[in-house]
């Protein structure tokens, strides 16, 4: 088994690009005044004349990043996911998407891990945003391991790629030794037939534990862990729909546009079949230390497993 | 100090009157095409796109490093139109330039039309960026100016802006920004006509003073009468002369040039004229070909 690690995905995030950007040349990074806290300050220490800061102006940097990008760079535009997927939400739509750029956008702090800044740097809104716009892949990493693999992928792939990092040190759950990251591919890490949770990011770990503490109760729930949210892996939610009937999703991201549509969305067709969406039910978070404010929102174990029991009527 | 560009003749050798008598010729077809491409989808911008046919004209005729044969050479000049709904006249001037088949121009904005209402660096031969939604243009500008400065090449990258667009918050970040670089590969270009869709500039946007304005951004500021070639080929030639900083030509226009009924009206924006109109208007840029001794 590789090594447990405690660590936000924002700084396995800086180390995966210092890493890679040591054999291409190609990838730069920009940030709007928040290298510090996003981590690519660990890539402008390596690489001092590949980083940007292109100040508090996030708009502006996601076009430069576009420019970038037509002239054959791989730019990696970080920012808060609020910021970055809120207020440049347009420049991204139109100066990257629409013309298909090779820009990748980093969003971190998202979620109401964020803590005690409180409900206007929480953002719960980022994956709507971003799965809503043609041509864009997004990714939420479960942890340090899979935020390695999902900045490897996002640079081997062609176009534009959102990344969700979290603020908050988290343990790593992919720590088996054949744990490989392939885009667009959800991976199952507990096998049951009475009911599947779909998880994605920090919540992925709680639903391994939460299965744990279940088929302690005789319920066997099958984990999935979705870090590709778009495209999403149609194949294995439809087949988990099929074999357990039932399917209820966790995600630190409000309840409207996420995971959990992503989820309805793709099985509705072929293979509906009842599904609860767990998350933050269209409100606004608040401040408070970011555990606290996870267990509060119930997307820690206790709470997975009280929403599954609740959802299976035991 | 802002350059006012009518001096110093001696630095440039001036385009003589042949030279002159083809990009008006060229320019004047350019509005031929824009209007019919804009009366046939019954929509489009002509005001903008006259008042920057000559500018067009001038950087793809004479100023930008371009090969139609090989539109995405890497050491090519860019151009990067930010107030892209100007596009039916860029398109005309790509188009006659050998970008593409003029046969595509009557088929603007239609479905299935490689030429799009606002440019689409996907589907068009030429076009360096996306662009239609104001302020964006001028970023990406930036982005390709500094990944000039990152590969040590020595291409230009020009933007064209509205004067109307500058009300955009992202066009002084990106200002601030191409400054704060030092990019003195981008000159951007400002379209100075004067009017926007809910009337002058003057009245919906207070963009004055302009030139102080981009000089207190750090800009080099040069300005020309964007309808006289030798105004606009000695403020471009003087902004590519300036090292260090990037440069700002602010261009002064007449939105809907060329069309004697769309001169100066606010009205003509964003409106396809009708069958009659868009007659007067053939036969008055057709009669203005003829003068300067051209055909279509």
């Amino acid at each position: 088994m590789a090594e447990m690690v405690v660590k936000a995905t924002r700084e396995s995030f800086g180390e995966a690009l210092c890493e890679l950007a040591k054999t291409n040349n190609d990838i730069v990074v920009l940030d709007a005044d928040l290298a510090a806290a996003t981590k690519t300050s660990i890539f402008q220490k390596a690489f001092p004349d590949r980083f940007f800061d292109c100040g508090i102006a996030e708009g502006n940097m996601i076009g430069v990043a576009a420019g970038l990008a037509a002239c054959g760079k791989i730019p990696f535009a970080a920012s808060f996911a609020m910021f970055a997927t809120g207020r440049a939400f347009e420049q991204i739509r139109n100066s990257v998407a629409y013309p298909q750029l090779n820009v990748k956008i980093a969003g971190s702090h998202a979620g109401i891990s964020t803590g005690e800044d409180g409900a206007t740097h929480q953002c719960i809104e980022d994956i709507a945003l971003m799965r809503a716009i043609p041509n864009m892949t997004v990714i939420n990493p479960a942890d340090h391991y899979e935020m390695i693999g999902a900045v490897k992928a996002a640079v081997e792939l062609n176009g534009p790629v959102y990344i969700r990092l979290g603020r908050l040190a988290i343990e790593s759950v992919n720590n088996n030794d054949d744990y490989k990251f392939e885009l667009g591919k959800g991976i199952t890490l507990r096998d049951g037939n009475d009911v599947t949770i779909v998880a994605t990011g920090l919540v992925v770990r709680e639903a391994v534990i939460a299965a744990d503490k279940l088929a302690e109760e005789g319920i066997n729930a099958r984990v999935i862990n979705i870090h590709t949210i778009k495209p999403i892996d149609e194949d294995i939610l439809i087949k988990a729909a099929k074999e357990t009937g039932k399917i209820i999703t966790f995600e630190e991201h409000n309840v409207i546009g996420g995971l959990g549509d992503a989820v309805l969305a793709a099985i509705s067709e072929k293979c509906p079949v009842p599904v609860k969406k767990c998350g933050v039910y269209d409100r606004f978070g608040y401040s408070g230390p970011a555990k606290e404010l996870l267990e509060i929102f119930g997307l820690t174990a206790p709470g997975v497993v009280r929403e599954v029991k609740a959802f299976l009527g035991k | 100090m802002c350059g006012i560009v009518n001096s110093d003749k001696e630095m440039f050798n001036f385009m003589n009157s042949t030279e002159i008598n083809q990009l008006q010729i060229t320019a004047c077809k350019a509005r031929l095409y824009a209007l019919e491409g804009i009366f046939n989808a019954k929509s489009g911008h002509p005001g903008g796109s006259f008042s920057a046919a000559d500018i067009y004209t001038y950087l793809y005729e004479k100023e930008l490093n371009v090969d139609p044969k090989d539109p995405k050479k890497s050491d090519r000049d860019r151009f990067v139109l930010s107030k892209g709904h100007c596009c039916p006249s860029l398109y005309a001037v790509l188009a006659l330039k050998g970008f593409f088949p003029v046969e595509e121009l009557p088929k603007l904005r239609k479905v299935g039309a490689m030429l799009q209402g606002h440019p689409d660096m996907k589907s068009t031969p030429g076009i360096d960026m996306s662009s239609g939604s104001l302020g964006q243009g001028i970023s990406a500008a930036c982005g390709m100016a500094l990944a000039g400065k990152l590969d040590n090449k020595d291409y230009r990258v020009y933007t064209l802006l509205g004067d109307g667009e500058c009300e955009e918050g992202q066009v002084w970040e990106a200002l601030m920004f191409a400054a704060h670089k030092n990019l003195d590969n981008l000159c951007v270009i400002i379209d100075c006509n004067g009017l926007q869709i809910d009337g002058t500039v003057a009245e919906v946007g207070g963009l004055e003073p302009l030139d102080k304005k981009l000089e207190a951004f750090g800009f080099e500021v040069f300005k020309m009468d964007g309808h006289d070639f030798n105004s606009i080929e000695e403020a471009v030639k003087s902004a590519k002369n300036v090292s260090g900083k990037p440069q700002a030509i602010i261009a002064k226009t007449v939105k809907g040039k060329g069309v004697s009924y769309m001169e100066n009206k606010v009205n003509w924006h964003g409106a396809a004229p009708n069958a009659e109109l868009y007659e007067v208007g053939r036969k008055e840029l057709l009669e203005s070909l003829a003068e300067l001794g051209g055909t279509l």
